[in-house]
């Protein structure tokens, strides 16, 4: 077991290695100069100079990489053009906002994907099964941040439910911004349950086959133990890597949707970042979540250590 | 349902389009398709309006019948304005499958065929995939600039992987099968034993990646152009309607309503023929290896 | 033992079972009749096809729902307070009861019978605990003693392994354990040695022999194998496309068969002295109709030396052709 955790360190570490190199590449992919982009057509040749040397854009690439792997060893991200904060620290004040609204997605994705999955397998070809599936699919045709202006209208404007929009302000204690996450939540949620169902899905149908589950009929058990105890158990196991999956999806979901609901979170920090071409935090975000999935994954697989008997001995 | 498999490639691709539409899901999705295809072709012919006219004294007037989707705050008709976004949308949709096919499925055949190459680009896929969607392609369209074109690249490298993925994997699979084996001793070049065996057995898995990543391409360049950073808002995509239409919520919904209506109708197509697409070819795919 | 002398335990009278599908109707079961006895061993022996699985599953009450039905026929049972069920029309509730308690089922395939995610101890636990209540102690303590009874090597520390751990064998042991755990009167054993090899079958079969004769329990043996038959059977029902054909006790059947189908498989078995005589094998000609469409009258009426016009007008009945031996044909006993 510790060869195999070894070998996944040292995949990891390939693939952090390839994500950072990959960041470096998307931005030096700007055709013409990055700091006059950057400045705007109004900065003068003077700022714009001064920009490049700061960055060390006037370096051969080859050095620019060498520093930007060297800078990254140390942990240090860069700093932010335009918010005179190094990228790292914007990055962690922008964090709580996006760590809960993927963590309350993710759980309302699942709440709403494994009682959906579980029964349209157990009821497969009937007329439930059929209206999930195309449910489901529905659900993942909707665009994410159309839905969340749709029912922002409807519950936080007209039906006064929930708050419009923020994050309710520096002093909000725990319970309001989380007031304040629950519509953006449900929308992402609800856009990203249909991959979890169907997978839940496929794979109760194909549990529901195994000859273990007719030995637990066999002893006389109460159907809902069998469904329950004996194949749903066995069935979520692969689940965990769609849920691995879906926080990839969250994530990606979360960046339009913090802009929808005016949420100051990483997402929305991007996107500024983007307008304003702040490239030093473009690439602190882009790194920082990479390397955060990648953890993920790894974490997952874990789990499945502690889970899966069959894995264990 | 007993169909008889006649011989000859045409002959089975009927029978794939038959047992396509006979599911009623995927016939219905096929004509909305068409439907918004065809709409979105002929547009500039069949729209009622044009698009660009600007007219303040129809501003934000509500759905009627001589403007059947209400018209916007500059008072351009939106119905003429969704289905000239649906050229741009389907468009880009279109081009992001073509670009993100070739860069896959020469990235998956090199991985599937050379071993040496696999290792680098197995990593390389994964580290691209790592990435959310969204955000790497903001990252990409910043990097390039805010244009079409532009998005249709940045998408297009962002599908790239997941058909590599899937291209890598049937490769690896046809690549141990005994007609190709058969070919190689033979001494059919590689090239040409990739080219017309290898490439014909990935029909069926490309075209179904294919249709999703259609669906997928359409919903992020709504995103994208919603949030300002894909094409330049005055060009009218269906996401930069949307985000048009964000301030009248509430005062002119359909401006914003109606782009979302369409957007839904087109990737849920999209997926419900994809999903058929897989049913139908996966088991037929079998058989025919 | 006489007919009227046996302590009948379980009855199948007539029993239909159909599979309704998209291409039509599967007749798997299409009028099966035999008694078990109570510490009797009675073999169904059938080729696969023949509807013998059909007809246990059948009896437990594990038909795949929607497709699978019991159309007609009864099946009675008596249970251990003396009461009698027709399990083929009884309720859900009573099936549950009865299965796993007083009529247990071991299967073919001992690698995937199992939870891969519990323990061998638990799942036998859980038995006990279902229709005996109790503590889990004493439920993990009754595994541990079942363990032990079939004969599992260090029982007490295997009671805590996962099925992975353990071969082909000992699973199947597993298996008879868990059967066993709430002591029923009838085992249901569906080719449980098929998928085994040649010694391991031995070991089995000894090992059920043994538990049989502590327990006095009743085993209802499906099986294609003749050779395992001889083994461990008391009394033989032979199965033919959905129904049985000749119903004899072991010896009997071996020694003077009476329906051309029985007498066809066993001169298919290579003896010594046919070896000896050089001769070649008689296989039967023709082949098992299909379940979707069965021909009129006597099913193997098509492929039978002696068949004439009036076999195919009518379904022979299964009657006498001599004491405690039954056959389905009209040339072999008085209609």
């Amino acid at each position: 077991m510790l060869r195999y955790l070894l070998n996944r360190l040292v995949g990891l570490v390939a693939v952090m290695f390839l994500v950072a190199t990959i960041v470096f590449v998307i931005l030096r992919l700007t055709p013409g100069d990055p700091a006059a982009v950057m400045l705007g057509p109004q900065a003068s040749q003077q700022d714009i100079d001064t920009l490049r040397a700061r960055l060390g854009l006037d370096q051969p690439l080859p050095m620019q990489y060498a520093a930007w792997m060297g800078q990254l060893a140390r942990g240090n991200l860069g700093q932010s053009i335009f918010l005179d904060q190094p990228v790292l620290a914007a990055l962690a004040d922008r964090a709580e906002p996006t760590f809960w609204l993927t963590l309350m997605s993710l759980a309302i994705a699942s709440a709403i994907a494994l009682p959906v999955g579980i029964l349209s397998a157990v009821r497969r070809g009937t007329a439930l099964d059929q209206s999930v599936v195309t449910f489901s699919m529905f659900t993942s045709s909707v665009p994410s941040f159309w839905l969340g202006l749709l029912l922002m209208q409807i519950f936080s404007v007209k039906l006064g439910w929930l708050p419009v929009a923020g994050y309710g302000g520096p002093d909000a204690g725990i319970a309001t911004r989380l007031s304040h996450l629950v519509l953006p939540a449900i929308v992402l949620g609800l856009v990203n349950s249909a991959l979890i169902t169907r997978f839940i899905r496929a794979s109760m149908l194909d549990v529901l086959r195994d000859d273990y589950v007719r030995t637990a009929r066999a002893k006389g058990l109460p159907e809902r133990k069998v469904i329950l105890k004996h194949a749903a158990r066995n069935a979520l196991i692969p689940i965990l890597t769609v849920l691995g999956l879906t926080t990839a999806l969250l994530v990606s979901g979360a960046v339009v949707t913090e802009t929808v609901f005016g949420l100051p979170g990483v997402g929305s920090l991007v996107v500024s970042a983007v307008l304003r071409r702040d490239y030093p935090v473009i690439q602190g975000a882009l790194l920082v979540i990479a390397a955060i999935y990648v953890l993920i994954n790894l974490f997952i697989d874990l789990l499945y250590l502690l889970v899966d008997p069959r894995v264990r001995y | 349902m007993a169909i008889a498999i006649t011989s000859g490639p045409g002959a089975e691709r009927w029978q794939v389009l038959r047992l396509l539409v006979a599911r009623k899901t995927v016939l219905a999705s096929l004509i909305v398709l068409a439907v918004l295809v065809a709409a979105a072709a002929l547009a500039p012919w069949i729209s009622p309006f044009d698009p660009y006219k600007l007219s303040i004294m129809s501003r934000l007037q509500a759905p009627s019948t001589a403007h059947w989707f209400g018209t916007d705050d500059f008072g351009r008709d939106v119905f003429s304005r969704v289905i000239h976004g649906g050229r741009l949308s389907l468009l880009v949709g279109f081009l992001v499958v073509l670009l993100s096919g070739m860069l896959g499925i020469a990235l998956g055949l090199v991985a599937g065929f050379f071993r040496g190459a696999d290792k680098v680009v197995s990593r390389l896929i994964d580290a691209m995939m790592a990435f959310p969607d969204i955000l790497l392609a903001i990252a990409l369209v910043a990097a390039l600039g805010p244009s079409l074109l532009n998005v249709v690249i940045a998408l297009g490298i962002v599908y790239a992987p997941r058909l590599a993925r899937v291209v890598r994997a049937s490769t690896l699979v046809i690549r141990e099968l005994p007609f190709v084996e058969a070919a190689r001793a033979l001494g059919v070049p590689t090239r040409r034993i990739v080219t017309v065996h290898v490439l014909r057995n990935l029909v069926s898995p490309i075209l179904v990646q294919g249709t999703f990543i259609f669906a997928y391409a359409i919903l992020a360049e709504a995103g994208l152009s919603f949030l300002g950073v894909g094409v330049s808002p005055d060009i009218p995509t269906w996401g930069t309607m949307i985000n048009a239409g964000q301030q009248y919520m509430g005062s002119a919904d359909w401006i914003m309503v109606f782009p979302g209506i369409a957007i839904v109708l087109s990737v849920l197509s999209l997926q419900l023929v994809g999903d058929g697409l897989r049913d139908v070819l996966d088991p037929r795919l079998r058989k025919e290896l | 033992m006489g007919a009227s002398q046996r302590d009948i335990i379980l009855a199948v009278d007539g029993l239909k079972t159909w599979f309704h599908s998209r291409d039509g109707v599967a007749r798997s079961v299409d009028g099966v009749t035999f008694d078990l006895a109570r510490g009797e061993t009675l073999a169904i022996v059938g080729e696969s096809g023949s509807g013998k699985s059909v007809t246990s599953l059948s009896i437990m009450g594990l038909l795949p729902k929607p497709a699978g039905r019991i159309e007609a026929g009864s099946i009675h049972f008596r249970d251990r307070r003396g009461a009698t069920h027709d399990l083929a029309r009884a309720p859900a509730a009573t099936l549950r009861r009865i299965r796993g308690a007083e009529i247990a089922m071991i299967f073919q395939e001992p690698m995937t019978s199992l939870n891969p995610l519990y323990t061998v101890g638990d799942q036998i636990a859980e038995a006990v605990l279902q229709h005996e209540g109790g503590s889990r102690a004493a439920a993990l303590q009754r595994a541990r003693d079942m363990l032990e009874r079939v004969e599992i090597p260090a029982a007490a520390r295997r009671v805590h392994a996962y099925p992975h751990q353990m071969s082909g064998g000992m699973r199947q042991r597993v298996m008879i354990a868990l059967a066993l755990a709430c002591n029923p009167s009838v085992l249901i054993a569906d080719e449980p040695t098929t998928a085994l090899d040649v010694t391991v079958q031995a070991q089995i079969l000894d090992l059920l022999r043994r538990l049989q004769a502590e327990s006095g329990m009743s085993i209802l043996f499906v099986t294609h194998n003749l050779g395992v038959v001889a083994e461990i059977a008391h009394r033989v029902a032979v199965m033919y496309a959905g129904r049985v054909v000749e119903d004899a006790g072991v010896h009997e059947l071996f020694e003077r068969p009476t329906h051309p189908y029985t007498r066809g498989l066993l001169s298919c078995i290579p003896t010594a002295a046919l070896l000896a005589s050089r001769q070649r094998l008689q296989p039967i000609p023709g082949n098992v109709p299909s379940v979707l469409d069965l021909p009129p009258g006597c099913t193997f009426a098509p492929r039978c030396a002696l068949a004439e016009p009036a076999c195919t007008r009518a379904v022979p009945e299964l009657a006498a052709v001599r004491d405690a031996h039954l056959a389905r044909c009209i040339k072999v006993t008085p209609q």
